[in-house]
């Protein structure tokens, strides 16, 4: 057997296929890139032009300068010799796509049930990992097996129920459930079970820590990483939950920006194409920027959430 | 012998705290979520609207899927039914299959530590963006994009700058409509599904792909024979989570529509839940076909799941475990004869 048999020969051109592989691929995620910004930046471009910009041509890719009238249409500031249909117009708007109660309304769910969320999950991750009591397999296995209930399911009894209890265009039935998230627990648990020695809570009842104390000043402490990843995601997905705010908040006042960014659909008779674009632009604004800001954390967060033994 | 003292530490149970620990969620979760699934479960089989307090058994069930009940118009409920049970398949199988493939395309290059690709995490971070939008505002930007005339972005675009003479009515025609449910549904998840992928193919032992390499092996066989068979738990993961989302699937098909009606031609089983309980307290609501709605996919979510699960069961940790399991039997059975002695 000569030596041209035993060892392969080197690859072709080697450097050439890899350099050519990788200019492709880069082309291609900068297609990709685009596929996901250019209808950010439509969004943003056609916020700035007026209504009637956007009715003589509707596909603009540069900036106007109209961002002033957009904004101020949206607060019922019109200028004194707008027309009686715009005035009308305005005054739908405003009545409709009350942004700063939004942003509020919005703010109250979202906070608190990112509160809630955490903190509960947390204590009952940390119930089921430290103590050994004999329902605490049971529970965790039912735990798991309701995670896959979608929320679909039960919300026709929900609603009911909710209209039974006098809770309709209150905030109590879109808070007070955030207390249990399976999902959460479930994502805590497998971060206690690989970075929460159990020795620790030996040694501080050892040193004479009573168990809740125990919860709140060593092990909530030691949780942080997996608290801020599910508080960031908690606090998104409760912003944007369109579903379950809209078959509770009925009442004008009470809305959320999901709501009312989606009561704008139903402009379609007298629609100011500049202030829809603005209106959706203003939604999807508090999110972008956490988004920029925590993106790293989210990204880890999401590849953490996937990784499955 | 142990003294008194320590039999005492040994009897003190800490059971009780972990009862405490985790009463707060059960609490909750029994009065906000079992209550609510058992209690759409009974209104299944009562009335609607007028006849709302009344017991109606499986009349409801029977409207849905024989189209024979007491509801005026059961054969078009019926009708209605099927078609949003085709159409949330047909949404979630469009969306499901480019998405996968894009996402493992793209997870595959961004972990090929051969190839030279300058802002990877530019890139992941702009394509997990759309995931995080709000879906409604995607809904709304979509509506402003895609709208039916020329006063909309890309029939203005097409009419102006390619000379189009009418427009293309996006959103009232069936499947352009559903088409572009798939395409939002594919923009929206294809950085998530990515990034989970990602993760997984990271978990792998580097060194496998390194003894592919050495061994000849070229990309295609790498991914083939190394990636997928030990992506395969992460990707039924992938898959049950993207089926049971695909039945929940509501935002997107409810609210992508120009005025007050939703469409019927992106009717998925969740709108159609929606639509039956959303008009008020119940009185003046179909809460039983809604309910009954929900069982049916309640009990299709079960079916899949566990289909699912056991198709895609890890079958050598199995066998493993039974290996393991005769041995230890094997043993124990020498132990009894007295033929091994610790």
């Amino acid at each position: 057997m000569s030596k041209k048999d035993i060892y392969a020969q080197p690859k072709d051109n080697y450097h050439a296929k890899i350099v050519a592989k990788s200019t492709a691929v880069f082309i291609v995620c900068i297609l990709l890139t685009l596929l996901c910004l250019v209808p950010i930046y439509i969004l943003i471009v056609n916020a700035t032009h007026t209504s009637e910009e956007l009715r003589r041509n509707a596909s603009q890719f540069f900036p106007g300068n109209a961002l002033m009238t957009n904004i101020n249409f949206l607060l019922e500031k019109l200028p004194e010799d707008a027309s009686r249909t715009d005035k009308n117009t305005a005054q739908m708007y405003a009545g409709q796509f009350n942004v700063v109660k939004g942003y509020i309304n919005s703010l109250i769910i979202a906070g608190c049930t990112t509160l809630l969320t955490v903190f509960f999950s947390a204590m009952t991750a940390y119930g089921l990992t430290v103590y050994d009591f004999k329902l605490s397999g049971p529970a965790y296995t039912f735990i798991i097996a309701v995670m896959m209930i979608p929320v679909q399911v039960s919300s026709a009894g929900f609603v009911n129920f909710m209209y039974q209890l006098n809770l309709i265009d209150s905030f109590i039935p879109l808070i007070i459930p955030a207390v249990a998230a399976p999902a959460v627990i479930f994502f805590m648990k497998s971060y206690m079970k690989s970075s929460f020695p159990l020795d620790i809570v030996e040694a501080s009842r050892i040193d004479g820590c009573g168990e809740y104390r125990t919860f709140l000043t060593i092990a909530l402490p030691m949780m942080k990483p997996a608290i801020a990843v599910q508080a960031i995601f908690a606090f998104v997905a409760n912003w944007n939950n369109y579903y379950t705010q809209n078959m509770i908040l009925k009442d004008q006042s009470k809305k959320t920006i999901p709501i009312m960014v989606s009561s704008i659909l139903g402009f379609d008779r007298t629609p100011n194409y500049g202030v829809n674009y603005l209106c959706v632009c203003l939604s999807i604004l508090p999110i972008v920027i956490i988004y920029f800001c925590l993106s790293k954390f989210i990204i880890a967060g999401v590849a953490l959430g996937g990784v499955k033994e | 012998m142990a003294s008194a003292a320590q039999r005492r530490i040994k009897s003190i149970s800490y059971a009780k705290y972990g009862y405490m620990f985790i009463a707060p969620f059960f609490l909750v979760y029994a009065f906000f979520q079992i209550w609510p699934l058992i209690y759409t479960f009974i209104l299944s089989f009562k009335g609607n609207q007028s006849n709302c307090g009344a017991w109606v058994g499986l009349d409801n069930y029977t409207t849905i899927v024989l189209g024979q009940g007491l509801a005026p118009g059961a054969a078009n409920i019926k009708a209605e039914f099927l078609q949003a049970l085709g159409q949330t398949f047909i949404l979630w199988f469009g969306n499901f299959v480019p998405q996968i493939l894009l996402s493992l395309l793209l997870a595959v290059w961004f972990t090929d530590a051969k190839l030279k690709l300058p802002g990877k995490g530019f890139f992941k971070v702009v394509m997990y963006m759309p995931n995080i939008i709000t879906a409604a505002s995607v809904a709304a930007l979509y509506v402003n994009l895609f709208g039916d005339s020329e006063r909309y972005f890309v029939n203005s675009l097409l009419m102006h700058n390619f000379g189009m003479e009418d427009p293309i009515k996006f959103l009232s025609t069936p499947w352009p409509a559903r088409i572009l449910v798939m395409f939002i549904q594919t923009w929206l998840w294809f950085g998530n599904t990515m990034i989970m992928l990602m993760s997984g193919i990271m978990g792998i032992n580097p060194s496998l792909f390194e003894a592919a390499d050495i061994d000849g092996a070229n990309s295609s066989q790498i991914f083939f024979r190394v990636t997928l068979p030990l992506l395969q738990p992460i990707m039924v993961y992938t898959l049950v989570t993207s089926m049971i989302g695909g039945l929940q699937m509501f935002d997107i098909p409810y609210l992508l529509r120009t005025g007050a009606q939703y469409s019927k031609n992106l009717e998925t089983v969740a709108v159609f839940v929606y639509a039956n309980f959303n008009n008020g307290p119940a009185n003046v609501s179909n809460y039983g076909l809604a309910g009954a709605a929900s069982m049916i996919i309640f009990v299709i979510t079960a079916i899949l799941g566990s289909i699912t699960f056991y198709m895609n069961r890890d079958k050598d940790e199995i066998a493993k475990k039974k290996q393991r399991k005769r041995a230890e039997k094997q043993y124990k059975a020498k132990m009894k004869q007295g033929g091994l002695t610790l």
